[in-house]
């Protein structure tokens, strides 16, 4: 037993690895070299799917994703040019469990499935701690808000049934002052017409047809009516005198639309105003951005009406971010933290200076908007005026099949009556 | 041992079409399968088991959206056919008549087929496109009394993209007919002018008979093309007015994706399989009828 044990070498040269003391020591330098390492090369990671791929719009989305960097995140951007498209290929990898950190959809029930099927996470904490009750108004808190638990950070808020009008064309026709009622709109489309102009730019495509719809539901049928025929999906609403009254109005639009309206896309209907050959677009607040390139200002080149009655009620619709559910500590931290970021006033102003749309929430610096925004800032501020989009009320399967009802009742000779009955029948299903 | 290399060669061959015969059987069947299974359900952003027997296809028959695209996929594809083979018969006819400027020809005809209809619709939109277009360019040039407004008038849409595929195909179909008509014995030629036979009812009455296989690949490669017509409608019309120019495939793609309703588009699905099932039978069978006249 003159040779020494190996072990005993070992020992000596390491120190007693069985030494709890010690071994502990070890471990614990380890993880805490592991920790810094893993603190400083991931910080939150979020890979953003969106569809903001025009001019605007991608100067918009890069505000969003320098605040996210300002905060100390790195964000990745996933653009698929087509909401419809995009939308696909989000549900696609959330389904095939391969998810983006956060993907954008419209503020409506598109997202309604996923949740159902437990697909989302949910961003409670911040809507608590950012007080979204508070801020955010009632028509999207309704669509993100469900079952008590908040599953999408909103970003934007538009209005689609803008009335804007080309002041020159107005000097053009003789008209003076600025439609304040329905009977005043028509008649300035008859001295639009009587002056060789087209009266109203339309783009003949199904879901433009829509929104001079929904025009006329909100400021001839007025809030009820448009809150029972959408959200309550009402039959005797469908029925009611009221409605026709409204459908009527709506197919009237058409005697005053130019021939070479059917698929004319949005921006080539705006294209008309600018140049003066127009009178009148009923269209959302992103035509402004076609303004602007134009170098046309509002109130000097062209004018905005938010609605016909003083009480006429104020359409919201939007996009929002939503969060597919993960186990992955690191991702829900990056989600929270970008659920955070996009709805903090100074990154809000920055996005809907390039996007047109008005900012999220209150608590910020409303001065550098233009008039138009301001405007709509200030209707919105009036909870009793503020309605939701049909997207916000309508899973997008019958609000798909009243868009092809509309879109047939405009382009053909149908009668009123059998409209009304189509419409029961698409919205109860 | 000439049987034994025989059987291998059998084998070698089999074993060549196997990755193919199991893409077929796993991609085209399971998926049809799957479709199938998905159209009796009450899915709409995914798949459910929630088993609802016909009613999506009740649905789909009481709509009029759909109702109105099949109609148009009728009107469209008799037109696209006939129209496509008579064409493209008399041009291969005229340019097999005269052999001059043959490969410019030829490359005019096909050039339509081989430009993307995402690009060329648009250009077809503008063109018929009443305010634009050539209706716009007649009235400026002092003929105000033409009118050229298919694309905008209900009625009359789904022929404007009919003139545009008719157009876009017609080449194609020519190529098919001309190769086929160098195929002719000129033999045949020879004696139809002995027997002093005017040359509209050789090719009529003669060599038109001659050709029935080339027709019947012609008729097979239009048909497949009618029936998944989507972009056409898409880059032109995109459905419009109205509904006025919808076709069955842009109703299926619109309900899969942007009106989250897979099983009404599954059951929509089925229903084109089915008819392209009976349309294409007649088809097939009149090849085989061919290739058995052309063998006795």
């Amino acid at each position: 037993m003159a040779t020494e044990n190996p072990n005993a070498i070992v020992e000596r040269r390491l120190g007693n690895l069985s030494n709890p003391m010690r071994a502990a020591r070890i471990t614990f330098f380890v993880l805490a070299l592991l920790a810094s390492v893993g603190t400083q090369a991931a910080p939150p990671r979020a890979e953003v799917m969106h569809w903001w791929t025009a001019g605007g719009e991608s100067a918009a989305v890069r505000a969003l994703a320098d605040a996210y960097r300002a905060a100390g995140g790195v964000w990745v951007d996933t653009a698929v040019a087509g909401s419809e498209q995009a939308r696909a290929v989000a549900v696609s990898r959330i389904v095939g469990g391969q998810p983006p950190t956060a993907a954008l959809f419209n503020t409506s029930k598109q997202f309604l499935d996923l949740i159902d099927g437990e697909l989302l996470g949910t961003v409670d904490a911040v809507a608590a701690r950012d007080g979204w009750d508070r801020t955010l108004p009632e028509p999207i808190l309704a669509t993100i808000r469900v079952r008590g638990h908040y599953y999408a950070a909103p970003v934007s808020i538009h209005m689609p049934t803008w009335i804007w009008y080309s002041k020159a064309a107005f000097r053009k026709a003789g008209v003076t002052s600025e439609p304040a009622t329905i009977p005043e709109l028509f008649a300035a489309f008859d001295r639009l017409k009587a002056a060789g102009l087209i009266p109203l730019a339309h783009g003949g495509q199904p879901w433009q047809e829509n929104i001079l719809f929904r025009a006329m539901l909100a400021n001839v049928g007025g809030r009820d009516l448009y809150l029972k025929v959408l959200r309550d999906r009402d039959p005797r609403a469908i029925q009611s005198e009221a409605f026709k009254n409204v459908l009527l109005t709506f197919k009237r639009l058409k005697a005053y639309v130019d021939v070479g309206a059917p698929g004319r896309n949005w921006n080539d209907a705006t294209a008309l105003l600018i140049t003066g050959k127009a009178g009148v677009q009923i269209m959302g607040d992103w035509v402004k951005a076609e303004f602007a390139v134009a170098r046309q200002l509002p109130e000097r080149d062209y004018g905005c009406i938010a609605g016909l009655s003083p009480q006429a009620p104020y359409i919201v619709q939007g996009d929002a971010f939503v969060f597919p559910k993960s186990s992955n500590r690191d991702v829900v931290a990056a989600q929270q933290l970008l659920a955070h970021v996009v709805t903090s006033p100074a990154a809000q102003v920055a996005f809907s200076k390039q996007k047109g749309s008005i900012p999220i929430g209150k608590g910020f610096d409303s001065a550098t908007l233009d008039a138009c925004t301001r405007k709509g800032l200030a209707l919105m501020a009036d909870p009793t005026r503020v309605v939701g989009n049909d997207e916000n009320y309508l899973i997008p399967d019958q609000n798909g099949a009243l868009s092809d009802i509309l879109t047939t009742y405009w382009n053909r000779t149908l009668a009123v009556e059998a409209v009304q009955k189509l419409i029961a029948v698409a919205l109860t299903r | 041992m000439r049987g034994r290399l025989l059987n291998f060669r059998r084998i070698s061959v089999y074993v060549a079409l196997l990755p193919m015969a199991i893409t077929a059987c796993a991609v085209y069947l399971g998926t049809t399968l799957w479709s199938l299974r998905v159209s009796f359900s009450s899915s709409r952003t995914f798949p459910t088991d929630n088993f609802v027997g016909f009613a999506q296809y009740a649905r789909l028959f009481t709509d009029d959206r759909w109702l109105l695209s099949l109609t148009n996929l009728a009107i469209y594809g008799t037109l696209v056919i006939v129209v496509c083979l008579a064409l493209g018969f008399w041009l291969a006819a005229l340019i097999d008549a005269q052999a001059r400027g043959e490969g410019v020809l030829r490359s005019v005809f096909l050039y339509p087929y081989a430009m993307s209809f995402v690009a060329t619709g648009v250009v077809w939109q503008w063109l018929l496109n009443p305010s634009l277009g050539i209706q716009e360019a007649a009235h400026r040039l002092g003929f105000e009394q033409v009118q050229f407004d298919w694309i905008v008038d209900p009625d009359k849409v789904i022929y404007a993209v009919a003139i545009a595929a008719i157009w876009q195909s017609c080449g194609l179909v020519t190529v098919i007919m001309l190769a086929g008509l160098r195929g002719i014995d000129p033999e045949i030629w020879k004696a139809a002018r002995v027997d002093g036979i005017p040359a509209w009812r050789v090719y009529v009455s003669i060599v038109r008979p001659m050709l029935a296989h080339s027709f019947a690949t012609a008729t097979i490669l239009l048909l497949t093309a009618v029936v998944k017509l989507y972009d056409v409608v898409v880059a032109m019309t995109q459905g419009g007015p109205g509904t006025a120019s919808e076709v069955p495939a842009k109703y299926i793609m619109d309900h899969l994706f942007g009106r989250a309703n897979i099983a009404l588009a599954s059951a929509g699905s089925i229903v084109l399989l089915l008819t392209v099932g009976i349309l294409l039978a007649p088809a097939l069978y009149l090849r085989r009828y061919a290739t058995r006249l052309a063998a006795r």
